[in-house]
């Protein structure tokens, strides 16, 4: 079942010959060299994967080439050109979010998904949010803690 | 708070945040090969016979016929095999690698390799082993005396399970073999055991071997011995093809074969004479898997940590490590101390109902002092903060009222709250640091006055980078932008040991401290200079006897209190933790944001490990549960209340006063967790991790 498959990559209308059935983690990672886009199950337990498929957190993993024909992909490449991710940053660099860094770009793409539903989430809100990505290294607190400090100082961004 | 504490953004924050960073597995190299392994799928069996397919054109088999050293991976032993010499341990033992160029034709040929076992019957119940890898004990005072002559003699028996890192970045290593020379590069703690272990396999000079590593994604111990192990079996493909060989795990592949924290058996007895403890005896089993690895040094602490953070005056501990045909053992933060400190804890707790008094009371009148014995005969030296920090707990989360509120409920929904007191102690345990690792660092000024940090040292995730920068700009007075500090490479930096033991900033960052006073005295603006500084054994400690298992296993000591309130719903069994504390003394913080992760982090896994990190083994040796679906870490979700604290308590032997900090937070979490569940059941525990199918069982017995 080749043939192209038609979709938007970080702004950037892109084409893919790959199998329907392969997953859009593989592709991106080999096929487009997004290596920011972490594996850490394949099985869509862990969140490493994840991007913003139009718009809604998704484990890339669990994300067939059929499916995405037509759709937007955002990975933490192109999030990272935005002055929102400019915000996270900031906010995840003040509290030492970033332990080993592996759940990371998957976990700012989650706090970016909860920011654009909820701009002043509370803590319970943000637990919630980011509670499909694991992260063995922070405790999630200062995570946490970052979100709200980019909410909070990245005022009018979401 | 000290200057040196207020915290800066961390050095490796924008590479990893905005996804940049790369880690082994977004490596790629010209003519690269993926090696996928074939491994046991049987606990005990000599291989009668390996059929294996005709292989297209670049694929290829790398076995043990293609070592070209010693078919053993040098650990603290040497008796692991790079692969499997005929005969098969546990399951998940490697038996050869598939490599070539395309992964998913690597693996179909995995699927046609058929190995052919001569099966035996595998000892899987640490109970029942017969082989005793270690073993060790000690005594104290005169513990025969106050068994004799106590009025009560109490018995019981704890029992810990295993954990598994999880590390989010699996285990994963490149190996290149170029004009004679061995270079492996990818995930891993000890760069330096990497290169000891592949050049005994390789059967080559210290110059031929070159170990790099990359950008880690967590290792918590897990990535201590295992990757000298996997570094040999890329070496050795990489030799053998030709090309570059890149092996990255699964996860249910790394969950299988990655060592784990030991399981352990404890048999604990206590004399009591007149109200008072004045004796243990404790009698400790851990199951070290079916090769030794790091499974002596695990042990000692082990039992060094055996009798807690009390002063008994009259003690004896055994221990033993025994073989079973199960997944190989090793390093996992706390290093052998979790598994003591929760039966001593639980111990504690127990005793004190015994006694009559309350529990925290009790750990109060008999906690350590600067002065005091330690049990292996030693000294604390320093001064031990638990009042302070005690209180500060008391503080935060309202033990002692909570604790007395708690008891004879009854209804629907119970609460209880549990309390804990452990130490971690700092570096490499007994003689080590003297006899075995004697660190080496290295300090260049370069003519344009930046100044390159060269150690063995990795950041794993816990901020080592920012950390060892910050010694040495303090230092130096000169700013932050003027230090160098890459990932290590083996041809570029001297052997400052393993990043392990909670080590890497008292002693290594002590040592880059006075290489940096000595190039400070002597800058020559402008020119290019260089300072190697060596380990120097501290002269106050009284010296470690392995054989009388006897003097400072450490110089110094980390300490905490932690507490943990839980809520159970008796009707479900379920169990909400309502919050948990920490106080830390980790002696001068040098970097607090950093300090506050490590703990909380730490002490979230050591919850984990107290309530749901279980691992199933079934009776053929197999994991079951080796995915995220199934083995249950905690989420964002799980410990929503979850606060640190540290007491500053400067370590004048440290850099800027800091010592060890690592692995303190994942000693104290598990018994302070299943304390709690025992207030709230009122019952007594004996074992972690306690799930909500052992709270079921618990209030099951309650309706009969
Ligand atoms: S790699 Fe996709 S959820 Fe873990
Ligand atoms: S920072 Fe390491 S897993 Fe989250």
């Amino acid at each position: 079942m080749n043939g192209q498959i038609h979709f938007t990559l970080n702004g950037e209308k892109v084409t893919s010959d790959r199998h329907a059935n392969e997953r859009l983690l593989d592709v991106l990672r080999e096929d487009f060299k997004l290596t920011g886009v972490k594996c850490g199950c394949k099985e869509g337990e862990c969140g490493a994967c994840s991007v913003l498929l139009n718009g809604v957190l998704a484990n890339s993993c669990m994300v067939a080439m059929g499916s995405i024909e037509g759709s937007e992909v955002v990975t933490i490449e192109g999030y990272s050109k935005t002055k929102r991710f400019q915000a996270l940053s900031d906010a995840y660099a003040q509290t030492s979010a970033v332990q080993c860094g592996f759940c990371i770009p998957g976990m700012v793409l989650a706090c970016e998904a909860l920011l654009a539903k909820n701009p002043n989430p509370t803590d319970a809100e943000i637990r919630k949010g980011i509670s499909g990505n694991l992260c063995r290294c922070t405790g999630y607190n200062a995570i946490v803690e970052a979100v709200k400090i980019a909410a909070r100082e990245g005022k009018g961004l979401w | 708070m000290e200057s040196i504490s207020k915290s800066i953004p961390k050095r490796d924050h924008f590479p990893k945040i905005s996804g940049s960073a790369k880690y082994v597995d977004d490596l790629s190299f010209e003519g690269m090969l993926h090696g996928k392994i074939v491994r046991s799928t049987v606990a005990c069996a000599d291989i009668k016979e390996i059929l294996i397919p005709d292989l297209p054109e670049g694929y290829f088999v790398i076995d043990k016929n293609d070592i070209p050293g010693i078919n053993s991976v040098h650990i603290v032993d040497d008796d692991t095999p790079v692969f499997s010499d005929g005969t098969v341990n546990y399951v998940g033992e490697p038996i050869l690698m598939v490599a070539g160029k395309d992964l998913k034709v690597v693996n179909r040929l995995m699927k046609l390799i058929k190995v052919v076992y001569d099966e035996k019957e595998p000892v899987l119940d640490m109970m029942k082993s017969e082989t005793i890898f270690y073993q060790y004990g000690y005594t104290k005072g005169d513990w025969e005396t106050a068994f004799r002559e106590a009025d009560k003699i109490i018995e019981e028996d704890f029992q810990t399970g295993y954990q598994e890192h999880t590390y989010m970045e699996v285990q994963g290593m490149i190996g290149f073999y170029e004009n004679g020379k061995s270079i492996v590069r990818g995930s891993m703690q000890c760069p330096y055991y990497v290169h000891t272990a592949v050049k005994r396999a390789m059967g080559l000079e210290s110059d031929k071997v070159q170990v790099i590593q990359e950008e880690m994604g967590g290792a918590f111990g897990g990535k201590e011995d295992y990757p000298s192990i996997l570094g040999c079996q890329v070496a050795v493909a990489a030799y053998k093809t030709g090309k570059p060989v890149k092996v990255v795990f699964d996860r249910s592949e790394d969950i299988i074969c990655s060592p784990k924290r030991h399981p352990a058996k404890m048999h604990y007895r206590a004399a009591i004479k007149n109200g008072k403890i004045t004796g243990i005896d404790a009698d400790i089993v851990y199951n070290c898997g079916a090769y030794t690895t790091l499974s002596p040094v695990v042990l000692q602490r082990g039992l060094i940590c055996a009798t807690g953070v009390y002063n008994f005056k009259n003690l004896r501990v055994r221990g033993k490590g025994v073989k079973t045909n199960t997944v190989p053992n090793g390093a996992f933060r706390g290093f052998g101390g979790p598994q003591t400190f929760f039966a001593i804890e639980m111990f504690m707790d127990h005793l004190a109902k015994e006694i009559g008094m309350d529990s925290l009371s009790l750990k109060e009148s008999m906690v350590v002092k600067q002065g005091d014995d330690s049990a292996t005969s030693g000294k604390y030296h320093f001064h031990i903060p638990f009042p302070e920090m005690i209180e500060k707990l008391d503080q935060m989360s309202d033990f002692r009222k909570k604790r007395e509120a708690f008891r004879n409920q009854t209804g629907r929904y119970r609460s209880g709250i549990g309390l804990s007191l452990v130490y971690h102690g700092c570096g490499f345990t007994g003689s080590g640091e003297r006899d075995l690792i004697k660190g080496v660092v290295k300090i260049v000024k370069n003519t344009d006055d930046t100044v390159e940090l060269l150690t063995a040292g990795t950041d794993m995730g816990q901020g080592l980078k920012t950390a060892f920068a910050k010694i040495a700009s303090d230092t130096l007075e000169i700013p932050l932008e003027r230090i160098i500090v890459q990932n290590p490479d083996t041809d570029r930096v001297p052997n400052s040991g393993p990043t392990a033991a909670s080590r890497s900033l008292m002693v290594v960052g002590k040592l880059l401290q006075r290489a940096a006073e000595k190039l400070k005295r002597d800058w020559k603006p402008g020119e290019y200079q260089e300072f190697v500084e060596k380990y120097v054994h501290p002269d106050f400690m009284i010296p470690w006897d392995l054989s009388k298992f006897q003097g400072d296993p450490y110089p110094d000591y980390s300490w905490s209190a932690n507490a943990v309130e839980v809520k159970v719903d008796t009707l479900t069994a379920t169990t909400e933790i309502v919050g948990a504390w920490g106080v830390y003394d980790v002696g001068t913080p040098i970097d607090m944001a950093i300090i506050k992760g490590q703990m909380q982090g730490g002490f979230l896994q050591a919850i984990g490990y107290g309530s749901m990190e279980l691992l199933d083994v079934n009776d053929k040796g197999v994991i079951r549960n080796n995915s995220f679906s199934d083995y249950i870490i905690p989420t964002s979700m799980d410990v929503p209340h979850l606060e640190t604290e540290v007491v500053e308590n400067t370590y004048d032997n440290g850099p800027f006063g800091g010592k060890g900090a690592g692995e303190l937070p994942a000693v104290g979490g598990a018994p302070a967790y299943v304390e709690a569940m025992e207030n709230a059941l009122g019952v007594n525990l004996h074992h972690t991790p306690f799930s909500q199918e052992d709270t079921m069982k618990v209030l099951e017995a309650f309706k009969k």
